[in-house]
């Protein structure tokens, strides 16, 4: 929370809206001012590298688009009748309810609007997420939390081994999420899981949250966000919860990743070392034919490592380019403003899986302010020109003012179009070895000496 | 149109648009219909049973944005604030116009729950103080949102307790998202606030300059206008503040949009004396020669103006016969904000296409100015016939998804970002007309033209994105006759 921000990246609690929306065939009712439902997707899914609308959400969210009449008198029965009529217009699995600041402060009861529907049998379950209530993070747990406990409800598990929930993005404020999530399923599945994995084109849908009690346990890949849930599971169903505070890239994270995942599950050892085995032999012909490139454009690559974005993904990404890739870590700023309680946790992960964190600044730093992390690392470039910057728009103009390289990580992202991209697993390692290199020549031609043409 | 209240610069409030200009957001029916409803205000808002997002007005105070030089501060929760793709935009502006980058100075108050029980107002200060720090900015535009707006802060003391404390204009804009369904709106808020603030008598009237009032887009006037020796003056977005301080200096004022512009070209009339230009916006050839004429006739210059129209009117004669050719037939359909969607139905009928509807995001029933002249939908009517087909509803894609499969048109226009995606969606060529100036004067119906047809011949896509999209309207909704059955019950 805190103070005034220049450069936002995030949005509201209402972004629990895509969160809604990430879930197939699921639906977003928001109870909010004529804007919320619009900017909050502005923000989170156009300046997530264009993801689209897809089903139902984008310019087609149904909004009761609050006015001064709402605000003096209460929109809790107009909200009423225009459940029953989104209910009729949309085809959809579940509806949830979302609340903006306006029916936040004028107190409309949208988990009481839901429950009449849901009385009467239809899918239909309401979230508190008021913009003042906390950012995109926040509305994401706030979400999930009320899907399982409304949604999904008390009902007595048939605990099938071997079945996983898997809690490690918040869509789209991880712009990767899709290809994160795929990537996450594919080796889950291939150590021997079966995976709920709950979100994106690789979930069943709302069967697969109505199966979610009967996991084997919950797997949280992230440092806070997920635990809400996983706790929340625990206490109604008994599930117990892996917590692993990084998304892992790389095959040296997603190997230890693999294995302690296998070790809590029980799994046989065997297949998980063939499966793990057979990803490196893959991932490592890969990355040895990129050494007659690294070796002869040695000079060329940048070796100074700035991150910026969110927790979980700051910390996989440093530990893969820092320890596989040889780069040193020089600034690492953490967007997701973590709960106080959490952020010594996440500066003690870090130190665990990053090789050689260096002399930086206080590594890492919990910034929400834009204008501070741009005024950060301006300092810590002392002028140089060898820095690679992972962020968001605002740091391609911060790595073209300096003569630096920049690459996307967090949002905002309005100059690059996302579509199956990902950085996690083996394959997402892979891909951000491709971006890396790429990137050099987007400053201009280069040679395999030390000269550039055309540098910014 | 009937006579519109003066306005109240005395007042730090503008009033919202469903008050002033009686607009309104629901209607079905035809343009002459709507046109002559709109003289005796008969048009009334609805309750709907169903909506879905639109946009509101405090995103669209977000013009200040664009104002080179000045800061802006939101006071909001986080999800209010949205400076990225203007950051963005802005400067792809700068670079077609020719003119330096600039920044975007936003900050946001982030008001947090306990703001919301406490007050905000210390947070406010520390905000607009920290902006000033930041940016050494000329002016600071406060902006209110919902949130603030409910809980009661009291943004005017404090942006005038600021501004004698910064010595620079601190600027409160009143633009709480809940008080009108027209975004519009918020832009008055602004325009109001820097005519409030910002704009001075004249120090020295400058007799070759024109205030155009625009978007930021690209630069057709600076040559348009310089056939008849005169200057544009591009006001708000990318000028600076000194600039809007001298608008008053102008000889006249004109804008690409009545629905953008009739307010300040209203005030700047009665409060420091630049006659309106009264004219329906430069869109297709006969507004674009009566927009010309007028100015000509404000600064003196009647005869050059015949001999630019005639000699324009030659050049682009042959290049508008071909264009014609290659369209000929097409049937279209436009989904735009309100003067806009007639300004395009304008050109498109210069350029002999079938027009076989029109949706516009809200109605105004009347200007700021009143001015039969502006009232680019009487215009409309009075010189090309009537238009079937022509709604009003706030974008709404579950209506317009079963307009368009009932008009099955061969292109759509859409002016408004996500709503392109509607027509892509059906496997109809759409074009998202977003910079508005590169259509305007003479030359601006050749690249309308242009724009059709490389819409029409890359219509491939949409065509493919229609066959593995599915939309998410239920079956009943669909089998629907009437696309506005849920926007009918009116309220008091
Ligand atoms: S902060 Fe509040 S008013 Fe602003 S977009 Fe979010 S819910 Fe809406």
């Amino acid at each position: 929370m805190g103070g005034y921000i220049e450069q936002p990246r995030f949005s509201c609690a209402l972004a629990g809206q895509q969160t809604v929306l990430a879930i197939p065939r699921a639906l977003p009712v928001v109870h909010a001012g004529p804007g919320c439902s619009g900017k909050v997707f502005a923000f989170s899914a156009t300046n997530a590298g264009f993801q689209g609308e897809g089903y139902g959400g984008g310019g087609a969210v149904s909004s009761t688009n609050t006015g001064e009449t709402d605000v003096v008198f209460g929109g809790e029965p107009k909200l009423e009748r225009f459940v029953g009529n989104a209910l009729r217009v949309l085809d959809g699995d579940l509806f949830v309810i979302l609340s903006g600041c306006t029916s936040g402060l004028i107190g409309d009861d949208v988990v009481r609007v839901a429950q009449q529907y849901a009385r009467d049998g239809h899918p239909v379950i309401g979230a508190e997420t008021p913009g003042f209530r906390g950012n995109s993070y926040v509305g994401h747990e706030i979400v999930v939390h009320e899907i399982i406990d409304q949604f999904v409800g008390d009902v007595t598990p048939a605990v099938r081994p071997g079945l996983v929930n898997v809690f490690a993005s918040v869509p789209p404020q991880n712009p990767f999420w899709r290809g994160d999530l795929a990537e996450i399923k594919r080796v889950l599945e291939g150590i021997g899981l079966q995976v709920n994995i709950l979100f994106g084109a690789g979930s069943a849908g709302i069967s697969e949250w109505r199966d979610l009690p009967n996991a084997q346990f919950n797997l949280v890949l992230s440092p806070w966000v997920g635990l809400d849930a996983a706790e929340l599971a625990e206490k109604k169903y008994g599930t117990p919860y892996l917590h692993l505070p990084f998304l892992p890239i790389g095959p040296e994270l997603t190997g230890k990743t693999l294995r302690t995942i296998a070790d809590f599950a029980g799994l046989p050892a065997g297949p998980v070392e063939e499966f793990i085995a057979h990803e490196e032999l893959v991932f490592y012909d890969y990355f040895v034919s990129t050494a007659d490139f690294v070796a002869d454009y040695r000079n060329m690559i940048p070796s100074e490592l700035y991150v910026v974005g969110d927790s979980a993904y700051a910390l996989g990404a440093t530990a893969f380019l820092v320890n596989e890739l040889g780069f040193v870590p020089e600034g690492i700023y953490l967007t997701d403003d973590p709960p106080e309680n959490r952020q010594s946790d996440i500066r003690q992960a870090l130190s665990d899986i990053v090789a050689d964190l260096g002399d930086g600044d206080p590594v890492p730093r919990f910034e929400i302010d834009g204008r501070a992390i741009q005024d950060s690392i301006r300092t810590r470039l002392h002028g140089s020109t060898k820095a690679l910057i992972l962020g968001s728009t605002w740091e391609d103009y911060l790595a073209r003012e300096t003569g630096n390289l920049s690459l996307h990580l967090s949002l905002p992202i309005t100059n690059d179009v996302v579509i199956d991209r990902s950085y996690a697993g083996y394959r997402g390692g892979l891909r951000l070895m491709e971006d890396v290199y790429t990137s050099i020549f987007k400053a201009g031609d280069i040679a395999d000496t030390t000269l550039t043409r055309n540098k910014q | 149109m009937a006579m519109a209240h003066p306005v109240r610069l005395d007042l730090p409030e503008v009033e919202v648009r469903e008050q002033r200009l009686r607009a309104t957001v629901s209607y079905n029916g035809t343009a002459r219909d709507l046109s002559r409803r709109s003289k005796n205000f008969s048009l009334v808002n609805h309750e709907r049973g169903f909506e879905q997002c639109s946009t509101c007005q405090q995103g669209c105070a977000g013009i200040a944005y664009n104002v080179r030089g000045a800061a802006v501060v939101e006071h909001s929760p986080i999800g209010c604030a949205q400076p990225a793709s203007a950051a963005m935009g802005i400067n792809v502006a700068n670079a077609a116009r020719g003119l330096p980058d600039q920044s975007v100075n936003v900050l946001s108050t982030n008001l947090s729950e306990s703001d919301t029980v406490y007050g905000g107002a210390e947070k406010l200060r520390a905000t607009v103080r920290e902006a000033k720090r930041r940016f050494s900015p000329d002016a600071i535009f406060v902006l209110s949102s919902c949130a603030a707006g409910i809980i009661g802060e009291d943004i005017e003391a404090v942006t005038s307790e600021l501004q004698d404390e910064l010595g620079i204009p601190v600027i409160p804009v009143f633009c709480e998202g809940f008080r009108s369904k027209i975004w519009i709106s918020g832009i008055d808020a602004t325009f109001h606030g820097i005519l409030r603030q910002i704009v001075k008598p004249a120090r020295k009237k400058q007799p070759d300059l024109v205030n155009v009032f625009n978007f930021e887009g690209s630069d057709t006037f600076t040559p348009l206008l310089g056939k008849l020796d005169l200057r544009a003056n591009y006001v708000i977005s990318l000028a600076d503040v000194e600039t809007l301080s001298r608008m008053s200096e102008a000889a006249c004022t004109a804008h690409i949009c009545e629905t953008l512009a009739t307010y300040p070209a209203k005030a700047l009339e009665q409060e420091f004396g630049v006659p309106e230009v009264r004219s329906p916006p430069p869109f297709g050839i006969s507004w674009t020669d009566a927009w010309l004429r007028e100015i000509a006739r404000i600064t003196d210059r009647e005869e050059l103006a015949e001999q630019v129209i005639e000699s324009e009117h030659k050049r682009l004669e042959p290049l508008l016969e071909t264009m014609r050719a290659q369209l000929a037939g097409r049937r279209v359909y436009i989904f735009a904000g309100d003067s806009y969607a007639h300004s395009i139905s304008n050109m498109l009928l210069d350029l002999g296409l079938d027009l076989i509807g029109v949706n516009t995001f809200h109605h105004d029933q009347t200007t700021d100015g009143g001015l039969e002249e502006a009232d680019s939908l009487g215009q409309l009517v009075a010189s090309k016939g009537d238009i079937g087909n022509f709604s009003v509803c706030d974008k709404q894609p579950f209506q317009m998804v079963k307009v368009l499969k009932d008009l099955q048109p061969d292109i759509l226009i859409v002016r408004h970002t996500n709503m392109a995606v509607i027509g892509a969606k059906l496997g109809i060529p759409t074009i998202q007309d977003g910079d508005v100036n590169i259509s305007a004067g003479y030359d601006g119906l050749i690249k309308l033209g242009e724009r059709l047809l490389t819409a029409w011949r890359t219509r491939r896509i949409f065509q493919n994105i229609a066959r593995h999209h599915r939309h998410p309207y239920s079956e009943w909704w669909m089998a629907q006759n009437d696309p506005f059955l849920l926007s009918s019950e009116p309220v008091a």
